[in-house]
């Protein structure tokens, strides 16, 4: 299972479409690494989760059609997430995260 | 908190309330102290969950830098970007910021406005004029001309029509050509929510109400008060909160669950189906009296199948949108393409053409769309309808034979509907297409001739 996490200063950031940096987790969130994206754009990250096969995607802010076009790429989309990346990846690796939850 | 003044004291969650936008009290840092329910509904979280949060996590904007910037250097200021709501949509948006000094304490309110959304760009639209349906089959010409009839009225509007033909938007742009476009527009789903939830959310709650209710909810329908409130998948309406919004349509007065005061409103009520709820009043699934007080105006709208060269139209629009987000220069799409593009049933409609292009947008990388591009799923469903064809005829044909049939057959006609059949699915290719209907290569070229289709 490989899960996605749209960061910003260590949250979830606000908006999938201006997202400069990804975490990216596999093996139930211990093999961790950060990749840092040429420029925020919805369309480069969503090729990007397609090329890296990702499984999970977890953010905030999305726009239905990158949404839509994620889930008919049989990507999950977790959306509307606030909170600490850590904590949120934590959350999503023991399949206890759902859309619109608030983590502090 | 409160607010008070000469002679007066107010909570500041009423004064938030009093502000027909959705509107955000914060602290010199940012951070949420309340904010109203109109914001609430816009972004999806509710008051007491997000306080302490920066703004930026709740709405969920493009110009959070600037803001940031500007409540540095200015007391008042307007900024235009965009958000992303709890539908995800991109709405284009106006923010009010203000500065309040309450000795050296600063406080920030934070308004949002909504901008007249054909500012910004929304797929089904062409940008230069305000033409909301693109397309010019009969079918849309029909609806364009009732569409400035249906927002003047002020009735309850049924849509119905199958997925992905536009009903939202359709009610969004009948709201926003109607004298309540400057008031809330409130989309609720009946199909998304359990009915316990559903009954709350629409009609709201009083605190004490149940257990868990801490404080007063407005509701969907209260919040809609002046503007529209559009119930989608109406179908999906259960029986015992379809008798209660049928009382509300009539009285225009509803009582918040657990409270013994009526509460009135005036909302303009949109409803759409993708369902035939003729069909379910018959079945007994759906109230027939709901049905006829729903149903004073209707509209049917059209599926791309029966859209004509709309799909055209349609499918260029979005090759240009979706070429120019993903900065690539495609001309067009190839001859092929477009033949399989206006053959396809398109059962998903708009929406599925739309995601048809942005996927062989994503896939190409020459400048023509050609079949390559096209998701395999096309290839197979329209292979599955010709040979559904194929047995029709077969048995037209056997039918003929036996004199089963009143159509007078002509094994002409046959023969040169399967030669362009052949022709077209062999792109052209005339040794293909020989192939394919077992016949030698100059066999075809006779029979082409024979039948003018050189």
């Amino acid at each position: 299972m490989k899960i996605l996490i749209t960061v910003e200063k260590d949250w979830v950031s606000p908006r999938f479409d201006l997202t400069r940096e990804v975490l990216i987790a596999e093996n139930k969130g211990e093999k961790i690494r950060t990749v840092i994206l040429p420029r925020p754009s919805a369309e480069e990250l969503c090729s990007f989760i397609l090329t890296e096969n990702v499984d999970i995607v977890v953010c905030g802010g999305i726009e239905e059609t990158y949404y839509q076009y994620l889930l008919w790429k049989k990507v999950k989309v977790i959306d509307r997430v606030i909170g600490p990346v850590k904590e949120v990846l934590k959350r999503v690796v023991q399949n206890r995260l759902r859309e619109g939850k608030i983590i502090r | 908190m409160e607010v008070k003044g000469n002679g007066f004291s107010l909570e500041l969650k009423e004064v938030l309330e009093s502000i027909p936008y959705g509107v955000a009290f914060l602290d010199d840092q940012l951070r949420v102290v309340s904010i109203n329910s109109l914001l609430e509904v816009l972004t999806g979280y509710q008051s007491e969950k997000v306080k302490g949060l920066e703004v930026n996590q709740v709405i969920k904007t493009n110009v959070f830098k600037e803001l940031k910037t500007g409540i540095k250097k200015e007391e008042k200021f307007i900024i235009e970007g965009d958000i992303i709501d709890v539908n995800r949509r991109k709405i284009p948006v106006k923010l009010i910021v203000k500065n309040i000094f309450q000795g050296k304490r600063r406080w920030v309110i934070l308004v949002v406005e909504e901008l007249p959304f054909w500012k910004e760009k929304i797929p089904f639209l062409p940008q230069a004029e305000i033409d909301f349906f693109l397309g010019n089959s009969p079918a849309i010409l029909k609806i364009k001309e009732m569409l400035p009839i249906f927002a003047a009225s002020d009735a309850t509007l049924l849509i119905e029509g199958e997925t992905g033909t536009g009903k939202d938007l359709f009610a969004e742009v009948i709201h926003k050509l109607s004298k309540r476009a400057d008031q809330p527009f409130i989309k609720v789903n009946c199909g998304a929510l359990p009915e316990t939830l559903l009954e709350s959310e629409l009609f709201g709650y009083v605190k004490g109400a149940f257990t868990g209710a801490n404080t007063d909810k407005p509701g969907m329908i209260r919040l809609a008060n002046g503007g529209t409130l559009f119930l989608t998948e109406i179908s999906e309406l259960p029986l015992n909160l379809q008798v209660k919004l049928l009382t509300f349509l009539d009285d225009k007065e509803f009582y918040p669950l657990g409270s013994s005061k009526k509460v009135r409103v005036d909302v303009r009520i949109i409803v759409a189906t993708n369902k035939n709820l003729k069909q379910m009043v018959k079945e007994g699934k759906f109230r027939e009296d709901l049905f006829y007080r729903l149903n004073v105006l209707k509209i049917q709208l059209p599926p791309l199948r029966e859209r004509g060269d709309d799909v055209l139209i349609l499918a260029d629009h979005f090759l240009n949108e979706f070429a120019k987000r993903s900065h690539k220069k495609i001309k067009g799409f190839s001859e092929g393409a477009l033949k399989v593009l206006k053959f396809y049933k398109y059962p998903g409609n708009v929406r599925e053409l739309r995601n048809i292009i942005e996927y062989a947008v994503h896939v190409s990388s020459e400048d023509l769309i050609s079949e390559k591009h096209l998701p395999e799923y096309i290839f197979s469903s329209i292979k599955e309808e010709i040979e559904g064809e194929k047995k029709i005829e077969k048995a037209e044909i056997e039918g003929i034979f036996k004199g089963s049939t009143e159509r007078p057959f002509s094994w002409a006609e046959f023969e040169k509907k399967k030669i362009i059949e052949a022709l077209i699915s062999c792109n052209g290719k005339k040794s293909e297409a020989a192939k394919k209907l077992g016949w030698a290569r100059s066999t075809l070229w006779r029979k082409l001739k024979e039948y003018g289709l050189e």
